[in-house]
């Protein structure tokens, strides 16, 4: 029961990356319909970024801050050069565009940064407590602490502010929004931002454990995909349990079940998600029969 | 001077012109009535003059010209506008609604006191200040299009078919509220309606459209004297 205990805690500390990755695919989809399959690619870059700040001597701490600040940036300019565009081309070519910026953020890292694995500390300390024989790391507490903080910031902020309200409405009633006074655009534009401050904060996360190289983030965007799938792609609440789920569901399975080993642990989370839509279509938190016009 | 002043207006989708060289001018505290046949282009040139879409010609609002604004600017210029159709957001509630109305105004008392005051004009609002607006009946969506929109305290409020849908009393209700509006807050109204009759009877002036540009203006009086436009509009037999 121990083992399984710890295999929760294991899968928590990874689901909480999943889920801030998801929470970013999510926010861009819920605002502009496209599913940015270059967010993790683009994550890696911006933790290439904060690794080359700390060569140059900067400190852990503000290396992150200002990468977050650039990540907004990179997200917001990523939506205004590449996406924008596009916005009302068929589904098809925004896809192609998101490939384009997949190959073309690997491309870059490993232009500037090549293809070795290159470490990146840990962001919290290495102390590890034991609760009933279950080993809890502080870094997989920071972790969990991070993810849960960004969501209640990111909660409050839809619900109770001007600038949440107007964010909310530009994605759920583009047509409209103007009529109120609502630059879309604008409100696309800050989306985009915030989703690739989401991404850079998973990639961080991530860095210490999967080594930083150019396809880091790989693994990680499919588990993302995955848990947005599960949780709904409209709903931030369904990203974060989408995620959290498919990482328990991931290291508790492989315990439990000897059988499928290292190779084939990837294929449990999609076993449960073939489950929940085969039940939910629309996902665990996502709402049916939506279609937009 | 002219609460809102439009020259030359031309407008459509593509390559064709919907709405061509059309004017039109609204005083300060006026209802004006925009009438027409389906397809005679009434919708599109409010959404030309609100900024929805692109135009060439002037728009002018209290004397100031807008027409290089977007559409978000417009509002927050003083001009709203009400789509047809559900004018609301659906899936956020009634007070979401009169607060996203309230966008533009920068002045946290001026809002609530607004809030205040929709919410006494309209009980049932604020009875149902926590529901989606989607829930609401298509009367109370209206009630709440027009109080959100005025949440902005626009100069000019412009109207696209308000009573599409809705049971003769309530439009009848919905006509009462939009002249009070003009009278008493000086609210300048631009309506376009298929409801002629009701629409004569609270406008002081109207535009007659037919195939993208104004064929016949006057004052409610003569327009309602008019053979054609009984005819055509009022469903008399002249």
């Amino acid at each position: 029961m121990t083992l399984v205990w710890q295999q929760i805690v294991e899968g928590l500390a990874a689901g909480s990356i999943y889920a801030a990755l998801a929470l970013a695919l999510v926010l861009i989809h819920r605002a502009t319909r496209v599913v940015n399959f270059a967010q993790g690619e683009m994550a890696t870059f911006s933790v290439y970024l904060c690794s080359q700040m700390l060569i140059w001597g900067l400190p852990l701490y503000l290396a992150l801050l200002i990468t977050a600040v650039i990540s907004f940036i990179l997200g917001a300019a990523v939506f205004r050069l590449t996406i924008r565009p596009v916005l009302d081309a068929p589904p098809e070519t925004i896809v192609v565009v998101c490939i384009g910026l997949f190959i073309g953020f690997q491309a870059i890292c490993l232009w500037i940064w090549g293809s070795d694995s290159a470490q990146f500390p840990r962001l919290f300390s290495s102390t590890i407590w034991t609760v009933g024989g279950v080993r809890i790391s502080a870094n997989n507490v920071g972790i969990l602490v991070t993810l849960s903080a960004l969501a209640i910031v990111l909660a409050l902020v839809f619900r109770f502010t001007r600038i949440g309200l107007a964010m909310r409405a530009a994605a759920a009633e583009r047509a409209k929004s103007p009529y109120v006074g609502i630059e879309v655009e604008t409100m696309l534009t800050f989306g985009w931002g915030v989703a690739a401050v989401f991404g850079f904060i998973a990639a961080a996360l991530a860095a210490p454990s999967l080594f930083l190289s150019p396809t880091m983030m790989m693994s990680v965007i499919i588990y993302a995909l995955a848990a947005a799938t599960l949780g709904g792609w409209d709903s931030p609440l369904g990203a974060i349990v989408g995620g959290l789920a498919v990482g328990v569901a991931e290291t508790v399975g492989t315990t439990l079940i000897k059988s499928i080993g290292a190779e084939l642990r990837l294929a449990i989370p999609f076993l449960l998600i073939g489950l929940v839509l085969f039940v939910r279509p629309q996902g665990l938190f996502g709402r049916a029969d939506k279609a937009r016009v | 001077m002219s609460a809102l002043e439009v020259t030359g207006l031309a407008a459509g989708y593509g390559a064709i012109d919907v709405v061509r060289g059309l004017s039109l001018t609204v005083g300060s505290g006026e209802i004006v009535a925009l009438l027409g046949a389906n397809g005679a282009g009434k919708t599109t040139t409010l959404r030309a003059i609100s900024g929805a879409l692109k135009h060439t010609g002037s728009v002018k609002l209290d004397g100031t010209d807008v027409t290089r604004l977007s559409a978000a600017k417009r509002t927050g210029a003083g001009l709203a506008h009400i789509p047809q159709g559900r004018g609301t957001f659906v899936d956020f509630t009634v007070e979401e609604n009169l607060r996203l109305g309230a966008y533009t105004v920068s002045d946290r008392r001026q809002i609530e006191e607004d809030l205040a005051r929709w919410y006494g004009a309209f009980p049932r609002l604020k009875e149902r200040r926590d529901q989606l607006a989607g829930s609401l009946s298509g009367g109370e969506q209206q009630m709440l299009a027009i109080a959100r929109a005025m949440m902005s305290a626009p100069k000019v409020l412009m109207c696209d078919e308000p009573s599409l849908g809705l049971a003769p009393s309530i439009t009848a209700e919905l006509f009462t509220l939009l002249r009070d509006i003009a009278r008493q807050q000086g609210v300048s109204v631009l309506i376009v309606e298929q409801n002629a009759h009701l629409t004569l009877e609270i406008a002081a002036r109207a535009y007659v459209m037919e195939h993208g540009t104004v064929e016949l203006e006057g004052t409610a009086e003569s327009l309602k004297q008019d053979a054609a436009i009984q005819r055509a509009y009022l469903g008399v037999d002249a």
